[in-house]
């Protein structure tokens, strides 16, 4: 060995860094394989879990919380209430117990994210949008519904047909448990077969109208009509 | 503050203090603590359920973590690219390597008397060079996660991924730097003025100040000879 070379000694720095490029170049190109398959051996782990540490973990499966305000002032279930408004013919304004009051349903169905995050086998409980608005009355002429958030600072919207579909919930229960205030209890809109921004948290308003509005996520670029795995450039598994 | 003593006994005399970072490396070194300071405080928000669930405001959030990683690269390039270079690249060449001093130090772990180390502990040219590698990583990672369109949706969940791991192990990393520089406030008074006294020197970094005091000049210059 050369003497020099040997007092210099070993250019350990070069190839760590060299190392993680190279393994966060392979990363970005077949990561994604490495993430589903950490994500199912890490599922039963995280369901047993009652420190929710595991939801620390990278692909772990678990709902992030994503709101684009700070979150709103926390409403209790007793001061409660939700407006049916715009082109009905009995504006409502419907409290809890009249939520309760209509057939319940409960699925069982995943929670996708635009951004790639799923959250499998959430149970949904809630009214169907479609008895809130049949119990409201829509009027001739109406064609979509838009959704307020009761800081009024959100807004989600569907058309009237994609309202009506058995799978799109007014929502008071997830998780075995009442909605709760970070994923937009009281009540949330729970619109299975959509992308999560749909399904509009902090629920303050449905509003019949008859066009379908440009909403929050509508203006910023993404696709209204938002299935799972047909929008927005993915190619996710349906809900 | 020229050391005057003769080699053969290097301890017995020569300044009291030593200069063990110029300004360039502590400007680059604090602004890069802040950038990562500010980056990993963002990262939690955007990640920690409760946490994004107490601030909300993504939209903010996300924009500051953007512009603080993209700002992560150019203390480095200033300090490194400007006329005030010369301690910081003879820095570099340290770190990047492991020689005689530190296969001596390993191999004296758990032995009674550890071998003398030259300026950087085998553990700092390590955690040295994992910054070095995972501040490109997670540029390259984050700038596919924010400018996924042009790339196929698999490169965005992997980059997502290998962003997400890497952050925690870098969360990790300068969780114990931060706490073994407050275990050893000398350390940290080095970076903060540059300065470190004698006797930290003689019993930490003993091969250093041997290798100062035997220089002919100032001190100061980072000469890769070792004349031992």
């Amino acid at each position: 060995m050369e003497p020099v070379a040997e007092s210099l000694g070993t250019p350990v720095g070069r190839r760590i860094v060299l190392g993680m490029l190279g393994l966060g170049g392979a990363g970005i190109l077949w990561g994604s394989k490495l993430a589903e398959r950490f994500n199912r051996l890490l599922a039963p782990v995280a369901a047993m879990d009652q420190t929710g540490l595991t939801s620390l973990l990278p692909a772990s499966g678990g709902f992030r919380i994503y709101s684009v305000v700070g979150l709103p002032d926390a409403r209790g279930e007793a001061d409660y209430r939700l407006k049916v408004s715009g082109l009905v013919e009995r504006p409502l304004e419907l409290s809890m117990a009249d939520l309760r009051a209509l057939p319940a349903t409960r699925l069982v169905k995943d929670f996708q994210c635009v951004t790639g995050w799923r959250v499998p086998e959430v149970p949904w409980v809630g009214a169907r949008l479609a008895d809130v608005l049949d119990a409201a009355g829509v009027v001739a002429g109406a064609g979509a519904v838009t959704f307020h958030s009761f800081d009024d600072f959100y807004t989600e919207s569907l058309s009237l047909d994609q309202a009506r579909r058995s799978d799109v919930l007014v929502a008071y229960g997830m998780q075995d448990g009442p909605v709760s205030h970070p994923h937009g209890g009281p009540v949330r809109l729970y619109v299975a077969p959509m992308y999560g921004y749909k399904s509009c948290k902090w629920l303050g308003e449905i509003e019949v109208t008859a066009v379908q509005a440009e909403a929050y996520w509508e203006r910023r670029g993404y696709d209204a009509d938002a299935w799972i795995g047909r929008s927005n450039g993915r190619d996710d598994q349906p809900v | 503050m020229a050391a005057t003593t003769s080699p053969s006994d290097p301890a017995a005399a020569g300044p009291a203090h030593l200069v063990r970072f110029d300004l360039a490396e502590r400007a680059l070194h604090w602004a890069t603590a802040v950038l990562f300071l500010v980056l990993l405080a963002t990262a939690a928000v955007l990640y920690v359920a409760p946490l994004s669930a107490m601030v909300g405001r993504r939209t903010i959030v996300r924009l500051v973590h953007l512009w603080a990683g993209l700002a992560l690269p150019l203390p480095y390039l200033l300090a490194r690219l400007g006329p005030w270079s010369s301690a910081l690249r003879a820095d570099v060449a340290r770190l990047g390597r492991l020689d005689r001093a530190d296969r001596a130090w390993v191999r004296s772990l758990g032995r009674g008397r550890r071998a003398p180390l030259g300026k950087f502990h085998p553990l700092q040219k390590l955690n040295a060079a994992f910054t070095a590698g995972a501040i490109p990583v997670m540029l390259g990672t984050g700038s596919v996660m924010y400018w996924f369109e042009p790339f196929p949706l698999a490169w965005r969940t992997g980059a997502t991924f290998v962003h997400d791991w890497l952050a925690l192990a870098l969360f990790a990393v300068i969780v114990v730097h931060v706490a073994k520089a407050f275990g050893d406030t000398d350390a940290l008074a080095g970076m903060w003025h540059g300065r470190v006294s004698r006797p930290w020197a003689r019993s930490h970094h003993a091969a250093w100040d041997a290798e100062l005091q035997a220089l002919p000049t100032r001190p100061t210059s980072g000469s890769q000879d070792r004349s031992a």
